[in-house]
């Protein structure tokens, strides 16, 4: 089921064509590579039996992520916004997660209560570049927040996607609420939950593993923490006695783990495999990935690349290539195409509208009755 | 006549029958106990959650998210202040989505003095409530009101806060609850659960009608020419006894129950200090930053030529707690000579 959402949501997105481009060249060098005696099976084992179709939407999708991250922080940079927040060097992680997800609205797909690092999870959605762009640059056309939030703050009801929110760690127990109501409906849909480390702190997180696993009433959830080993500037080993933060799920029967989340292929297995173990059982799953934070935590400390961290996208792409999953040549349009498309999508936010003063009233209540109270 | 805690149930009751509430929870909101002051006894719906004022509010926030109705409770309002960022996140969440998300959410919440209970189990929630943008706020005085407001916040699309005063939960109105018995020992045997021997209990529901109160309208509970006095929750009863005292000595004063704190009924404000010219709020939360002084600087600024006298705040003194001993409780929040020498100052003063 996952599988199928996944093909419609990778190839409605720009991945589509980009991915049949590559494709081509990538089944071409697949034939070269084939010649060597010991790839094929060298191959398989790396990639973890994942089709070609997989990993390449993958890389694509990948890619898309970096070059949007990359815009946002030029434009940032640029000054025509007032501030970064995003999650580059998390591409391994968020787009697999954003290929397994159940995709559409109401109880019977899957909630995604997000962090403001989850732009490659959105790509991997099917959020066009420009609406991350538009969110980024406050127009009354973001189709988010209306111009009204931090870049990041996604909200895509239509795909389940729940408000991202400047607190830390309050989507943790909200997210109980949505798998409450999808465990009700019984469809099978389950409430996937991210953060960072620093915020496990917060007791809304403890709440979050409480709620979840109840005896008797546990909750379909995909409870997950990504820990880049910082909190701002504060180091985990600054707030963290526990060796890993997955322990903590131990404590509470969920059943937990921790991947390499700069690994695609180890993420996507292990994605798949706990997704399929709660629709199952309806019952909590923990995965605590462990990710690069490669710019840094936001525009507040720079936003500058670490060169010295890993960068799961570049290291997956020469894996590819160097499997002959990849042609090289493709690859380079794949970021030229993107590059282009980062760029047109930032001219064109440019000359759309930006919220007018008077819309401050709108939406305070539905229908913004009362909003004003000089006006009842 | 039914109390104030057996309107609430009753309009749970009819919530989860027949507008669509398939949640409502809290700390020992479900079954055996069917919550502190009886108000979710019986319930269908009712559920007990973990001892966790932030898990609530968050689990309510996820379930009006998801797409379904549910009514969450914090056990004492005086516990509800380590939720503010999260009533602050479900007060913004359609705006800050630019109108994309709703949240049609109930909390309910027992506030302020009256019963004894101390410097935690006697906070006033209404001038934080207040503050807290996006989120309707009411505040009953009667069961009626409580039943018909309840109706009204539950099918509200947007966030509602529901206080209830602790001092009322007893409190037994005059007006029948539409379908409610007449004959209050036929309710009570319908609908509150034996004390002992109440195992496989379960409530005879009355055939209620859905009864609403409109969030955002007043009711004048006493009519008068001299002065207006606005008011809600526990703070209405006393003014009308001052009201019918004073109206002996030829005092004649008209007393207003907001019923809602956020919208509240303005015009009939305004329309009533036209009359009399002068104006006394009355609450009993914590004075300094006191939701009627905000009552008090619109009323100076849309009513000024047509006031006779300053208007005046009445409210619970600016203190930490409130002592649990009769004589710090009583001294803590208005009395109703506190109400009746405010009154008379106010009545008194010529310009």
């Amino acid at each position: 089921m996952a599988k199928k959402t996944t093909v419609k949501a990778g190839g409605k997105a720009a991945a589509g064509k980009t991915t049949k481009k590559a494709a081509k060249p990538a089944a071409k060098s697949t034939v070269k590579a084939s010649k060597k005696a010991t790839a094929p099976a060298k191959k398989k084992q790396s990639f973890g039996g994942l089709s070609e179709e997989i990993l390449l939407r993958m890389h694509n999708l990948m890619v898309k992520s970096r070059v949007l991250e990359e815009r946002l922080i030029k434009i940032y940079k640029a000054g025509e916004a007032y501030f970064w927040i995003g999650g580059p060097g998390e591409e391994a992680w968020g787009v697999a997660l954003g290929m397994l997800a159940r995709k559409g609205s109401g109880p019977e797909n899957d909630w995604l209560h997000l962090h403001y690092r989850c732009t490659p999870t959105m790509v991997a959605l099917g959020m066009d570049m420009i609406d991350s762009i538009r969110l980024m640059m406050n127009r009354a056309t973001d189709p988010s927040t209306g111009g009204r939030n931090f870049s990041s703050h996604y909200c895509f009801p239509q795909w389940n996607v729940a408000p991202v929110t400047s607190p830390l760690e309050v989507q943790y127990p909200i997210a109980c609420g949505t798998a409450h109501v999808q465990k009700r409906a019984g469809k099978g849909a389950i409430s996937i939950v991210t953060g960072g480390d620093a915020g496990t702190a917060e007791g809304d997180f403890a709440s979050c593993l409480i709620l979840a696993s109840r005896k008797g009433q546990e909750l379909p959830m995909l409870i997950t923490v990504q820990n880049n080993g910082y909190g701002i500037s504060t180091p985990y080993e600054g707030q963290h006695g526990e060796t890993n933060i997955a322990d903590r799920a131990a404590a509470f029967n969920i059943r937990s783990r921790v991947i390499n989340g700069n690994d695609p292929i180890e993420t996507y297995l292990a994605l798949k495999e706990e997704m399929e173990y709660i629709r199952k059982t309806g019952k909590p799953s923990f995965i605590e990935a462990k990710v690069t934070r490669l710019y840094g935590h936001s525009s507040a400390d720079g936003a500058n690349k670490k060169p010295h961290l890993f960068d799961p996208v570049l290291t997956f792409e020469k894996n590819l290539i160097d499997a002959g999953i990849l042609d090289p040549k493709a690859a380079k349009k794949i970021w030229e195409d993107y590059e282009a498309e980062g760029v047109n999508a930032q001219e064109q936010a440019r000359q759309e509208p930006v919220p007018t003063p008077e819309s401050v009233w709108d939406h305070v209540y539905v229908n913004s009755e009362n909003a004003d109270w000089r006006k009842f | 006549m039914a109390s104030i805690a057996q309107a609430i149930r009753m309009a749970l009751h009819y919530g989860e029958a027949n507008m669509g509430v398939k949640d409502i929870f809290g700390q020992d909101v479900g079954a055996p106990l069917g919550g502190v002051f009886t108000a979710t006894q019986g319930l269908e719906t009712a559920w007990n959650s973990t001892l966790d004022e932030r898990g609530i509010i968050s689990m309510a926030m996820g379930i009006a998210m998801g797409g379904d109705r549910c009514v969450a409770e914090i056990q004492f309002a005086d516990y509800i202040f380590n939720t503010i960022d999260l009533l602050k996140i479900a007060g913004n969440t359609l705006w800050c989505t630019n109108g994309q998300i709703q949240l049609p959410m109930v909390v309910m919440t027992p506030v302020g003095a009256g019963i004894f209970g101390s410097v935690y189990h006697s906070h006033s929630f209404d001038a934080w409530a207040s503050r807290l943008q996006g989120w309707k706020i009411v505040m009953p005085s009667n069961p009626l009101d409580a039943y018909g407001l309840m109706l009204s916040a539950i099918e509200d699309p947007n966030p509602v806060l529901y206080l209830k005063s602790k001092a009322l939960m007893r409190h037994k109105g005059d007006e029948l609850i539409p379908g409610e018995p007449a004959d209050e020992k036929e309710l009570k045997a319908m609908i509150d659960k034996p004390v002992q021997n109440s195992e496989g209990w379960k409530p005879r529901w009355p055939e209620l009608e859905k009864y609403m109160v409109p969030i955002g309208k007043g009711k004048i509970t006493h009519a008068g020419e001299h002065i207006t006095v606005v008011t809600y929750s526990r703070m209405v009863h006393l003014c009308d006894e001052v009201a019918v005292k004073l109206a002996e000595e030829g005092i004649s004063v008209e007393v207003i129950d907001l019923r809602s704190i956020y919208p509240y009924d303005w015009p009939m404000i305004k329309e009533s200090i036209e009359k009399t010219g002068r104006v006394l709020f009355v609450n009993e939360d914590t004075e300094v930053t006191n939701f009627g002084e905000h009552l008090a600087y619109r009323a100076t600024q849309e009513c000024f030529y047509q006031l006779m006298a300053r208007p005046r705040v009445l409210a619970g003194k600016n203190l930490p707690g409130i002592g649990l001993h009769p004589n710090l409780e009583k001294n803590s929040v208005p009395q109703i000579h506190d109400i009746e020498l405010a009154i008379r100052e106010v009545v008194a003063e010529v310009p």
